[in-house]
């Protein structure tokens, strides 16, 4: 499978592309220099299991540890709530997409504007667009997508990966956090 | 010299000496000369050119403000390019990549909006042509005064025959050259005007629709806003394939009339099946009951190849463009009968029946273009009548045992998942298929929107969209469904029952599914959705595909949604309008309650009505599976009267959202009619194009886009109800902005209040006051200074 090509055959990206997250060390590094982190959690993270794990534990993990504000999408709250994790916000996708193209928005603490857009979960045609609106119209953010596919629109993406790498790439970023 | 035109008189006068002057080229134009019957003063704003409305756009547009989801980073429209807009690089040409979007939106409404009006003029034609240009319009009796709304709201007539449509669709045609002219290199640079000039489509839009599908009803015998029209046959399981078996697909219903007419002068009604997919299946069962629908675009290559149909007769939009190629490999022939979809076909039209039958039969041609509906009828009866027995449903599924030897050639190269426009997760499914479980691909049934790249994709040549199919056999059989045919108008009657209840909030509001069948998880979601709202006692609208959808689904009584709620437009209806064009009557119907219940003045006063539509009547259309280009336009046309609109997930790659900011209190002021006082009238509706990831989402949105500033407390109360209790029970939690929508205590629902009353402590919230809402400082009343 090719690693940095988009999951979805067609969906051809223009001349500027995800750098890749080849190891998790990569991803670290990047929540560890931003300043304001945010995630963004779709419904997908409900449906993905990481060998026997929910994908959604392995989030919560990782917003705790790295001290990450979490969006959820969508109908993904419960999830988070029954695990007795309460989400920053709870907001539609394109929603929070459009703030974040804001350069006046400061947040949803109203402190200061992000610097670091984590995306996981949603589908991969919209996260896609929304990447897509964010590498246009939003050029002091940064963004990394979590999931196991190649986001081309994204600053920092996942290769097209197994499940099993892909877990094993998750615990690696969860692990190093907890440094 | 004297021109005389359809609409106008033109003089011109090359020289000329009089007593009292000397002329050269004089040329004098006057308008159409016509008996004026409608007595309502003219209103500021007949035929709208480009520019006429743009102060009303601009005002929604600061609203809701377009959030860019390009699709594509490089404008390829000239030979400058390929130009890499990334960022802030503009084109060759200077534009920039914001303006780069809202042109190809414009683009898109531009052909959805050709689309419309193109089959409305071949079909006004055609008709005219038959039953003539006095042919009287009736869309409804004596229960429909306000005929055409939109004709009336844009054009500023009253039609009253056939033929005074011909000049609304020569001002359509005139201002869609315009339009598209806009999106030519160098014209317009700026996105905003780009977006007004969309919102001008898609109002062009829905006066094309409207004429079309009120020319079919008044001249075709379609219900007349009959609230009891037909409950017909849907699914593949409703075919008897012992007969032989016609398939219609597109848009334009006449040759599939003269198909049911040849059957029926000629007492065959009883000896063969007349089927249909997309909207030219419902239009057909608005003129015969008998005729059956299959299902919705997506059910095309499906249905083809369960090898069912023996002749297939294609009109126009949505039509498959490898349809040929798919008829040919069931043997069944084809015909196409229209100018816009030709297939490279040969052109039979001045041909003898009896010679392109034998043809057809013999297998001499396997496929004819025929201009000429009449004759299409006698051809397409007469073929399938004799090829049936010689095709024996030769189908391109394969049995059981072939099947697990196709899948058994999959090389897990998940090129087929990639190439799904839902992911699908095929090639777990075909992998178990090889082991002789076929569960996996019989799930996939249900998901799948028929498009087919997966076999495109497949480097083993697998057929996998025909072996997804040929796996869920028995669902096939199972597909037996009832829907109610297409009503066409809401009835004037209707309108005054429910204009109060609705403009005062206590009906919560108007929902209506329309559009295409890309959906992300199958058409059970249209129907699931559709059934909570007129459970929740909404009115429910359904046209083209989303109505066939709606019906595909039973619920635990074994009843479809059309057999369990009524067609009329009244609180917990489902209302079928129809087919695609009959979309205008869901946006006439909301313009009919401002001029039938407000008394808002409605001939050539757009801005006005929009104004009192947007404020006032809680309405929000759903296109859950919106795929193309028409379902653009029609999008536009509802955003420019404000009506909101939610599409599914695949709706971001419209390439940009239309979204309102609740958290900028400044964005919601509106004038109070009353004082003409700038006063906060709430994030309501909060957007204007909205793209949701789930159907519940959706659903939780749709229930909120229903707020309006003009709400009683006590309609308000109820719409906060359903709100709060389905983000409660799909979401999770209470709303985080009900103390945004609440705005006396009087809106608080009494079962909520405890819960409610401590948000808005906690929030420090503080009672305002409810508007006479409008946007428009001309509507105000009593001026400040006054």
């Amino acid at each position: 499978m090719p690693l940095a090509e988009s999951w979805q055959t067609a969906e051809i990206p223009g001349p500027k592309k995800a750098s890749l997250i080849i190891k998790p060390d990569i991803a670290d590094a990047i929540i560890r220099r931003a300043k304001r982190p945010i995630m963004i959690v779709g419904y997908g993270a409900v449906e993905y299991e990481v060998e026997g794990i929910k994908l959604i534990e392995c989030l919560i993990e990782l917003a705790n540890k790295g001290k990450i504000p979490v969006v959820v999408t969508a109908s993904t709250a419960r999830e988070f709530l029954n695990r007795g994790f309460s989400p920053a916000a709870l907001m539609p996708a394109v929603d929070i997409g459009n703030r974040l193209t804001d350069p006046a928005w400061k947040g949803l603490d109203g402190k200061e504007s992000y610097d670091l857009a984590i995306f996981v979960g949603l589908p991969y045609s919209m996260e896609w667009t929304i990447l897509s609106g964010l590498k246009h119209f939003a050029p002091s953010l940064k963004t990394m997508t979590l999931d196991c596919v190649y986001q081309p629109n994204a600053s920092w993406s996942f290769p097209n990966s197994t499940i099993k790498d892909w877990a094993a790439n998750l615990k690696g970023i969860v692990e190093n956090l907890g440094d | 010299m004297v021109e005389l035109k359809r609409d106008s008189i033109n003089v011109k006068i090359k020289e000329l000496n009089s007593d009292i002057a000397h002329f050269r080229d004089l040329s004098i134009t006057i308008g159409a000369i016509t008996k004026e019957t409608w007595v309502e003063p003219m209103g500021p704003t007949p035929y709208p050119s480009l520019t006429t409305l743009r102060s009303w756009d601009l005002k929604l547009l600061e609203r809701y403000k377009p959030f860019y989801l390009p699709f594509c980073d490089l404008c390829c429209m000239c030979t400058y390019g390929k130009c890499d807009l990334t960022g802030n690089k503009l084109g060759a040409c200077g534009i920039s990549m914001a303006a780069q979007q809202s042109r190809t939106v414009l683009l898109a409404a531009c052909i959805g909006a050709s689309t419309h009006t193109a089959h409305a003029r071949d079909l006004l034609t055609h008709l005219i042509e038959r039953y003539g240009g006095d042919h009287p319009i009736n869309v409804g009796e004596l229960n429909v005064d306000i005929e055409a709304p939109l004709t009336r709201l844009v054009c500023g007539i009253k039609p009253v025959k056939l033929g005074d449509f011909e000049e609304v669709l020569d001002y359509c045609e005139r201002q869609l050259t315009q339009l598209l002219s806009v999106t030519h290199t160098g014209q317009e640079g700026n996105n905003l005007d780009f977006e007004s000039k969309v919102f001008h489509a898609g109002m062009i839009d829905h006066v094309g629709m409207e004429v079309a599908d009120i020319a079919q009803i008044s001249a075709l015998g379609f219900p007349k806003s009959d609230p009891e029209a037909s409950l017909v046959d849907l699914g593949l399981g409703t075919v008897d394939i012992k007969k032989p078996v016609i398939l219609v697909i597109g848009h334009n219903v006449p040759p599939a009339i003269e198909i049911i007419d040849y059957l029926k002068t000629r007492d065959l009604m009883s000896e063969a099946e007349v089927t249909g997919i997309c909207c030219t299946a419902l239009d057909m069962t608005r003129y015969s009951a008998k005729a059956k629908i299959i299902g919705p675009i997506s059910w095309q290559l499906r249905y083809v190849r369960s090898g069912v149909p023996d002749v297939i007769v294609i009109d126009e939009q949505c039509v498959r463009a490898d349809i040929l190629q798919e008829a040919q490999h069931i043997h069944a022939p084809l015909i196409a009968t229209s100018g816009k979809n030709c297939c490279g076909l040969p052109d039979r039209t001045h041909d003898v029946p009896d010679e392109i039958v034998a043809d057809f039969v013999s297998g001499k041609i396997t496929g004819a273009l025929i201009l000429d509906p009449v004759k299409v009828g006698e051809v397409a009866v007469r073929t399938a009548l004799a090829i049936a027995p010689k095709r024996e449903k030769h189908k391109l599924l394969p049995t059981h045992d072939e099947l697990i030897k196709l899948a058994k050639k999959c090389t897990d190269c998940v090129l087929c998942r990639r190439a799904c426009p839902n992911d699908l997760p095929i090639s777990y499914a075909v992998k178990a298929a090889a082991q002789g479980n076929m569960s996996g691909l019989d799930e996939l049934y249900d998901d799948c929107v028929g498009c087919g790249r997966c076999e495109s994709a497949c480097p083993q040549k697998i057929p996998v969209h025909s072996i997804i199919v040929a796996a869920a056999e028995k669902k096939t059989r199972d597909e037996r469904y009832r829907i109610r045919t297409g009503r066409g108008a809401i009835q004037d009657i209707e309108i005054r029952k429910v204009g109060g209840p609705l403009v005062l909030g206590e009906i919560p509001g108007i929902v209506a599914f329309v559009g295409c069948a890309n959906f992300p998880k199958g058409s059970r979601e249209v129907a699931e959705m559709c059934m909570e709202f007129a459970k929740r006692r909404y009115i429910v609208c359904t046209s083209g595909c989303s109505a066939i959808s709606a019906g595909m689904y039973r619920n635990e009584e074994g009843k479809t949604a059309y057999e369990m709620y009524p067609g009329s437009f009244e609180a917990g209806g489902i209302v079928n309008v129809g087919s695609c064009v009959s979309n205008a009557h869901i946006s006439g119907a909301a313009i009919k309650i401002a001029s039938i219940f407000a008394r808002r003045p409605l001939r050539g006063n757009y801005e006005e009505i929009a104004d009192y539509v947007y404020n006032r009547v809680g309405a929000v259309g759903v296109a859950w599976g919106a795929m193309s280009q028409k379902a653009a336009s029609i999008a536009a046309g509802f955003w420019r009267l404000g009506i909101p609109v939610v599409v599914g997930p695949h709706g971001t790659k419209y390439r940009r959202m239309l979204l309102g900011r609740s958290d900028k209190e400044q964005d919601w002021y509106v004038y109070d009619a009353r004082t003409g006082e700038k006063v906060y009238g709430g994030p309501v509706p909060e957007h204007l194009f909205f793209a949701a990831e789930t159907k519940e989402e959706a659903m939780v949105m749709i229930a909120k886009l229903t707020m309006r500033p003009n709400d009683t407390s006590k309609g308000r109360a109820i719409k906060l109800t359903n709100y709060i209790d389905l983000h409660k029970r799909l979401i999770g939690g209470m709303p985080h902005d009900v103390h945004l929508l609440v705005r006396k205590r009087a809106d608080i629902p009494l079962t909520m209040k405890e819960d409610i009353e401590k948000i808005l402590k906690e929030m420090e919230w503080t009672e305002h006051e409810i508007p006479d809402p409008t946007l428009l400082s001309r509507m105000i009343r009593k001026s400040k200074e006054a």
